[in-house]
């Protein structure tokens, strides 16, 4: 665990030094706050952030692609990742290592929205437990963005195509819920079951659902395994 | 020679990267404290050769072992004991020196103090000291190559494994670079990779030449420099007809060929004689004497290793030396 520790410190380290972090959590702050402006500003505005988080999901596909594109594809282009994978450490602890370090990174942009928390409960009397559950839900789409993207960024030592790959299939999953109601029968099933905002609104309106809790983790979980075997047959490619 | 003494064995040892073959059939072992150069030219093998022994990539068949654990079953014991300098130096150049010493330090269990202490040994001895501080992205090639060794050596492994250590950067580095390996020998055993022969008769005490993915000579490199003692060169300026010249050194017992050069500006023709036998310079005069030809100078090639180098890499079929 000491490994995966060592390495989510590097990188969230790296992250922090590059001006790349201070734009994307600035833009991120930005459309929250876009968001959070336009909800309150309804004709019957709410004490709550429903309004912010859900869009909030949006950004999560500008988020995903450009943290997580360069984090397997530069090793393996500039060949940094021979020289990590001759030292004792096993590739699921580099995986983890580097999903641990994308939680931090999103945690960092997320933690800034706090404030308007502080305004909302400022100028309103706001319902905590949507509040919990909604920025419950907000890490665990970050996670699955991050899992995903950490896993296109193994397939290839271009970044942009890492990062595209990565963009195209969080749009892909995000809009499958909109494809499903275009659809019938089973195809519709299978989308509505595989759409992230299907499953995270839930957590946004203030229910924590085991399924959709199920559906994240096992999301997270497969995509790090899915990683982490890329990884593995690589030495053998 | 006990089995604890082979530091570095391999056996059959094959890699194909899908159908193209990288190596195949590598058997050569390395003994404690030895220095040896895996030489050959590009594509021979040698990088393959060496990722497979630091447990970076799996053989496709053969057995390498190092320290005696199985690069295959034990890779994890195996990068424990080797320390590596992978070709072109790849590095986080996002990190300082220091950091990068701290970085990989800690991914080897080295901890608190001792990894400090140890930090700051490997800087002073690979004369990092005024750079500890320095991103490595604003590091020359040569401070990199320095930066790379210090990783390798850091926690003090049994076997280093250096891919073409002074590959691309200039003389003076080069010869830094070489003085700071020259200084690791005895301590670590050392199996290092060059294409640059006077590197490896500089630094090793033996090679094991690489061609085409197979081993074609492994011994001292006395013994390959000395490849055929009986073979010798002999470049001859001549005035006179060089046809003549030619004909009559062809007639000498001792001469396997004759080549003629131009003359240049009108000076003197060369012709390159090689033949063998102890009298061989003595019977070229001689016969040139006899023809009338007027000779302007007589060289002798010794046997170099780059020639030695040559003729293995032409040679049709593998060989081993002693």
């Amino acid at each position: 665990m000491r490994n995966v520790l060592t390495l989510a410190q590097k990188e969230a380290r790296a992250y922090y030094a590059s001006p790349m972090a201070y734009v994307v959590g600035a833009v991120f702050l930005a459309l929250a706050g876009h968001f959070l402006v336009s909800g309150l500003s309804a004709p019957v505005p709410e004490a709550s952030l429903r309004e912010m988080l859900t869009p909030l999901a949006f950004a999560i596909i500008l988020w995903g692609p450009i943290a997580t594109m360069r984090l397997l594809a530069e090793e393996q282009k500039m060949g940094t990742l021979e020289l990590l994978m001759t030292t004792p450490i096993k590739e699921w602890e580099i995986v983890l290592g580097k999903f641990l370090a994308l939680i931090a990174m999103f945690l960092g942009i997320v933690i800034p929205t706090f404030i308007y928390v502080g305004l909302i409960a400022w100028y309103g009397n706001p319902d905590t437990g949507p509040l919990f559950t909604g920025y419950l839900g907000l890490l665990l789409y970050g996670g699955a963005a991050a899992s995903l993207g950490l896993f296109t960024s193994s397939l290839s030592s271009n970044q942009i195509i890492a990062g595209a790959t990565s963009a195209v299939a969080l749009l892909f999953l995000t809009l499958a819920d909109q494809a499903a109601d275009v659809v019938a029968g089973a195809p519709s099933v299978l989308l509505r079951s595989l759409s992230l905002p299907g499953h995270y609104n839930g957590f946004v309106a203030g229910v924590i659902d085991i399924s959709d809790v199920s559906y994240f983790v096992t999301f997270i979980a497969f995509f790090l395994l899915l990683t982490t075997l890329s990884l593995e047959t690589r030495r053998w490619r | 020679m006990t089995l604890q003494d082979v530091m570095i064995e391999t056996s059959g040892l094959t890699r194909f990267f899908g159908p193209r073959k990288a190596i195949e059939g590598l058997s050569f072992s390395v003994t404690r404290g030895e220095t040896v150069a895996l030489l050959g030219t590009n594509g021979s093998g040698k990088t393959t050769t060496m990722r497979i022994l630091c447990g970076y990539l799996p053989p496709t068949a053969g057995a390498a072992k190092v320290a005696g654990f199985d690069v295959t079953s034990h890779s994890l014991d195996v990068r424990k004991v080797v320390g590596y300098l992978p070709e072109d130096v790849p590095l986080y150049t996002d990190l300082t020196v220091e950091d990068s010493l701290r970085f990989f330090g800690r991914l080897r269990k080295m901890r608190g103090n001792d990894l400090e202490r140890r930090i700051d040994e490997v800087i002073e001895q690979v004369g990092l000291g005024a750079y500890r501080d320095v991103l490595i992205l604003k590091l020359s090639k040569g401070y990199r190559q320095r930066t790379g060794l210090a990783i390798a050596i850091l926690h003090d492994p049994e076997v280093l494994i250096l891919d073409e250590p002074t590959v691309s950067i200039d003389p003076v580095q080069v010869a830094e670079v070489r003085d700071l390996i020259r200084s690791l020998t005895g301590q670590h055993t050392v199996l290092l990779s060059t294409h640059q022969l006077s590197e490896a008769a500089e630094l090793c005490d033996r090679a094991v030449v690489l061609k085409d993915g197979g081993v074609v000579a492994d011994g001292p490199i006395a013994d390959i420099t000395a490849i055929d003692p009986t073979r010798r060169r002999i470049t001859i300026r001549i005035e006179g007809d060089d046809a003549v010249a030619a004909e009559s050194l062809a007639r000498v017992a001792s001469v396997s060929s004759v080549e003629t050069a131009a003359p240049m500006d009108n000076g003197p023709s060369a012709l390159t004689v090689v033949g063998s036998g102890e009298h061989l310079q003595n019977d070229v005069i001689v016969a040139l004497v006899r023809a009338g030809i007027v000779i302007a100078s007589v060289v002798e090639e010794r046997p170099s290793l780059e020639a030695a180098f040559l003729d293995l890499a032409r040679a049709p079929e593998a060989g081993q030396f002693a």
